[in-house]
């Protein structure tokens, strides 16, 4: 039975680009990233932050000049873009984690904007207009990325890779010790972990895949703009995830590839998306807390029970 | 762990269903018909200057051209890019690989102009820029399959800073702080310095700012002579109604960049009389003019704006290329379309330049007192011509690659 | 840069009378979201959105039912109170029992479809609202000319600050507010009903919000962008100014006004994200905030 989902999800995966338009499914992949990111922080820690754009639109910036001026190949401008994505995670993260609750997620908040006036102002990100033209390159110096289904692949593979590597931070001792601290963090400091720490390694590894997805983003639509660090953004990444289902796996992939259908299979209704997102919210907070794969979760254990 | 998978199954299953028109339209075939986009702000500061009106003026050229050109039919498809650059590529990219749009115009917007000329230039498809005014688009961004029809920051920079350069030493500038407002901005300010004036300050706000208050007293505080306005559509409106509000123009001059006559009517003409500024067209200019505006205006309920008239030009410019040259093959397509004259009521005898600029003419007109006006929409007086060839850029200052040497 | 521009006295006032006007609406904005934290404690995000919404109310009450500009400040804060009315009710008391953070979010989702109804069906670029007759014209001031309705809104906003000051610290009524803030429970055992309580302060607050929005209509447009401009400044407000203290948040409020004034004459760019910096020094100092009594 695992072998047969594996097979029809693999299939479905690696002939998608030949059904749905391949730009399409690249932007769920990288919103799909961010969200898994997100998730790591807020549903494993249960720290919310409210300036995670900044994160994913600074490396979206960094990695466009990287490999628009500097000439990198993409998974160089990528990784770049990561790890810058992750030291400003550090620069925030240490501000930020000796707080908690509301005041934590509003110096995440206030920070970002901080971030957003960075980008807006300086030389390198070319302001208002944003980054434009920027090359897919050449994939280790050989293989062409400006066709629209070799990069696809590319994205797929930096997206498995990805989440992969959150699965072994969530399932590992350390990933244990950041539930602990979301249930009750005094009990997991009476225990003699010192759960500064370990908010703050989570705080970084959240902020580098969030650049990771925003690096990769840049190199999709070759394009970064200041939508990217807006705290709109910030928004929609918590909308995916909560839909989708905290402290679910694959429910951040879930919300965002919902998030996304929706904006472009109604994008001639203009308005009424954010609209439908908002009412979304909504309810997903009042009712649907758990979100998508999170009910879905729970309905099977019921009646694999019975 | 099965249950994960379950769950992501049903998951996947979800997203499809809501994307299900993806796949009919990736499976359609390729042998349709000719199809013109026209993507502008349609919601935001710049709604009137081109947005529904401009979809308007090309779905009036399409239906004066015939409906059909070649044997097939002509489409017509809009969007409203809501003045973000990223949601305007997306919809470029996509008109182009999916929709197979054979050519795009408008494009409100100098960042927004300079994406999808950029993003044409990749698929060799042609973009009319009937709108924005960077001198970008013809300069380092220049394209050759991309034309910026109605005006451009040289252009509209030209008229008024000769116009009161002379009495005029001291400017000072109220800037949309973004590509357009930075570009009409410097353009202009050359003009100055090279004629002999001085810049001596500038006040930035951001697009579509509402409250002008600080930049209108810094430019009141400054004491310069003239206040250009590096700005269009409502924010051009709101500091025009606000000068007044705070009595700068008792000591002060205000000079638009860009106004058209949208603008002016909103602004009502207590507030705007006096304001000099260069169109490229003028509903009441003369009988051909009058003749389609009155058609415009009744399918509009508005006068039609330089960008409308311009839409409607380089709509039927094209079709009429298309039909010359037998195809809608780009390169074709505009070869013809630069071998021969425009000829409507607005651009007659206009040139497409190997930079890309359409040479034409531009007016010079001062709005007119309230008392002066005799009803509704009449509200220019005619100052000055400027000639064809005399308005723009001169080609050899251009870094276009196409012309440079 | 105003490059070139000596800080010349007549520059420095002018933008600071300019300040004092934006600063009235970031203490009246910021003074309603404050009460409500304090209440509820939930962030109101949708506060922006109502303050939008109350200047479109005003707006339509002009062209729809020639209602003018004076019944209009008094009419529509009892409307949009009614809409605040149906927020708490049927869906911000929902959420008292769990995480306030839900509350942000909540809110945060509401902001969101409102902004998007007026987006529909008016754009993003605003909607004139003329300056009533008998507030035309200006003052000179020597040093800049200003427009009466600016000094009007000066005046409104300290009045309106000073009895909601008054009101909340000096009256019973008040008491009984700040005692259901500080402890519900031990509130409720005196009688007192704390969530009808909590329901009317949601109202007011709100209310001040739809009062600051006709108040904004005749300077800054009616526009359904107004909302999601000002409400991360005036969160800023409230959180410099400190939870729980209404003197710390209308004073708070003023003075960003004034700082965001001077600073577009020192570096005009950054007078947006100064706010944003002074938020992030006093929470990772002092997240009490400036004035703030205790933490939540």
């Amino acid at each position: 039975m695992k072998y047969l989902t594996y097979i029809i999800i693999g299939t479905v995966v690696l002939l998608a680009p030949f059904y749905f338009y391949p730009t399409i499914l690249m932007q769920i992949l990288c919103f799909a990233l961010f969200a898994s990111a997100f998730n790591l922080l807020f549903g494993y820690t249960g720290l919310l932050s409210f300036g995670h754009a900044a994160f994913f639109g600074f490396a979206a910036y960094i990695s466009g000049f990287a490999a628009k001026e500097m000439g990198f190949t993409p998974e160089f401008a990528i990784l770049s873009g990561a790890l810058m994505g992750g030291f400003l995670g550090l620069a925030i993260g240490a501000l930020a984690v000796r707080q908690q609750g509301i005041i934590f997620a509003m110096i995440t908040f206030a920070l970002a904007e901080v971030v957003y006036f960075i980008c807006l102002r300086a030389p390198f990100t070319g302001g208002e207009d944003g980054l434009q033209s920027v090359p897919r390159g050449y994939l280790f110096g050989l293989i062409d990325l400006s066709s629209s289904l070799r990069m696809y692949y590319f994205v797929l593979a930096i997206f498995i890779i990805s989440v992969l590597s959150l699965y072994r931070i969530i399932h590992s001792p350390f990933g244990q010790v950041l539930k602990a601290i979301r249930e009750n963090e005094n009990r997991a400091i009476s225990m003699g972990y010192k759960t500064q720490q370990y908010k703050l390694l989570a705080f970084v590894l959240s902020a580098f895949f969030s650049g990771v997805a925003g690096a990769t983003k840049t190199l999709v639509f070759q394009l970064a703009t200041l939508t990217d660090v807006h705290w709109h953004k910030s928004g929609e990444v918590v909308l995916m995830t909560l839909l989708g289902g905290l402290g679910t796996f694959t429910g951040p992939w879930v919300g965002s590839a919902f998030v996304i259908a929706l904006n472009d299979g109604l994008a001639d209704i203009g308005e009424w998306v954010p609209f439908i997102l908002g009412a979304v919210f909504v309810v997903c907070v009042l009712l649907f807390r758990k979100g998508i794969v999170g009910y879905i979760d729970l309905y099977l254990r019921k009646t694999g029970k019975q | 762990m099965k249950r994960k998978y379950l769950s992501l199954l049903m998951g996947i299953s979800l997203f499809a269903q809501v994307n299900l028109n993806s796949i009919s339209s990736a499976l359609a075939a390729d042998a349709g018909p000719v199809k013109i986009g026209v993507l502008n702000d349609m919601s935001g500061p710049y709604a009137d200057l081109g947005g529904k009106g401009s979809v308007l003026a090309a779905q009036m050229a399409i239906e004066d051209f015939g409906g059909s050109v070649l044997g097939k039919k002509i489409e017509l498809v809009s969007a409203d890019h809501q003045n973000k650059t990223d949601i305007a590529a997306n919809i470029a990219r996509k008109w182009y690989d999916v929709e197979n749009v054979d050519m795009i115009t408008d494009l409100t917007n100098s960042a927004v102009a300079i994406a999808v000329q950029g993003i044409s230039k990749e698929r060799k498809k042609i973009d009319l820029v009937t709108s924005t005014a960077t001198t970008a688009l013809t300069n380092k961004e220049c394209s050759p399959y991309g034309v910026h029809w109605t005006y451009d920051s040289y252009s509209l920079s030209n008229g008024p800073v000769r116009a009161l350069i002379d009495k005029n030493k001291k400017w000072f500038f109220i800037t949309a702080d973004y590509t357009f407002g930075q570009n009409l901005q410097s353009t202009a300010a050359k003009m100055i310095k090279d004629l002999g004036g001085q810049v001596i300050g500038e006040a930035k706000h951001p697009l579509n700012a509402t409250d002008m208050s600080s930049q209108i007293l810094a430019a009141q505080a400054s004491g310069a002579d003239v206040i250009a306005l590096a700005n269009s559509g409502t924010d051009t409106s709101n500091t025009v109604k606000q000068a007044n509000e705070y009595g700068i123009t008792k000591k002060q001059k205000l000079a638009s960049l860009l106004t058209v006559i949208t603008d002016v009517h909103s602004m009502g003409l207590n507030n705007a009389q006096g304001l000099i500024f260069s169109e490229a067209f003028y509903w009441n200019a003369n009988a051909g003019t009058r003749a389609w505006s009155e058609k415009f205006y009744k399918r509009h309920g508005a006068m039609p704006s330089m960008v409308q008239a311009g839409t409607y030009s380089a709509v039927m410019h094209y079709l009429k290329s298309v039909k010359a040259a037998g195809t809608a093959n780009s390169d074709a397509v505009m070869a013809k379309m630069r071998a021969t004259p425009v000829d409507d009521f607005a651009f007659k005898g206009a040139k497409i330049r190997a930079d890309g600029v359409l040479d034409h003419n531009m007016y010079l007109y001062q709005v007119k007192s309230p008392s002066e006006s005799k009803g509704p929409w009449d509200y220019y007086n005619l100052l000055a011509t400027i000639p064809q060839g005399k308005t723009f850029q001169p080609i050899e200052e251009s870094e276009c690659y196409l012309v440079k040497k | 840069m105003f490059s070139s521009l000596s800080f010349s006295p007549q520059l420095v006032l002018s933008q600071l009378v300019v300040g004092l006007v934006n600063g009235s609406f970031y203490a009246i904005l910021s003074l309603g979201l404050a009460i409500i934290f304090g209440m509820l404690n939930v962030i109101n995000f949708v506060q922006g959105a109502l303050f939008m919404t109350g200047a479109f109310v005003g707006y339509f009450l002009l062209q729809l039912a020639g209602i003018d500009y004076l019944y209009a400040l008094f009419l529509t804060p009892i409307i949009v109170a009614g809409i605040g009315f149906l927020i708490e009710r049927f869906l911000l008391s929902r959420i008292y029992k769990i995480d306030h953070i839900y509350g942000w979010l909540l809110t945060f989702g509401l902001a969101l479809m409102i902004e998007s109804i007026f987006r529909q069906f008016y754009g993003v670029s605003g909607r004139p609202y003329p300056v009533p007759t008998w507030l035309r014209g200006t003052i000179d001031l020597g040093f800049m000319m200003l427009p009466i309705y600016r000094a009007w809104v000066i005046l409104v906003s300290s009045i309106g600050c000073l009895a909601t000051w008054y009101a909340i610290e000096k009256t019973q009524l008040g008491s009984y507010l700040r005692a259901s803030t500080e402890n519900p429970q031990m509130t409720r055992c005196f009688g007192i009903n704390v969530p009808w309580l909590i329901c009317i302060t949601y109202c007011c607050g709100v209310g001040m919000a739809a009062f600051a929005g006709v108040l904004a209509a005749p300077i800054y447009q009616v526009s359904p962008l107004m909302g999601s401009n000002i409400i991360v400044v005036i969160m800023a407000v409230v959180v410099i100014g400190g939870l729980g203290s209404i003197l710390g948040t209308i004073i708070t409020g003023i003075s960003i006004g004034l700082i965001e004034g001077i600073a577009k004459i020192i570096y005009p760019e950054g007078s947006h994200v100064i706010i944003f910096i002074i938020m992030a020094i006093v929470l990772i100092v002092k997240p009490t905030g400036l004035f703030g009594k205790r933490i939540r």
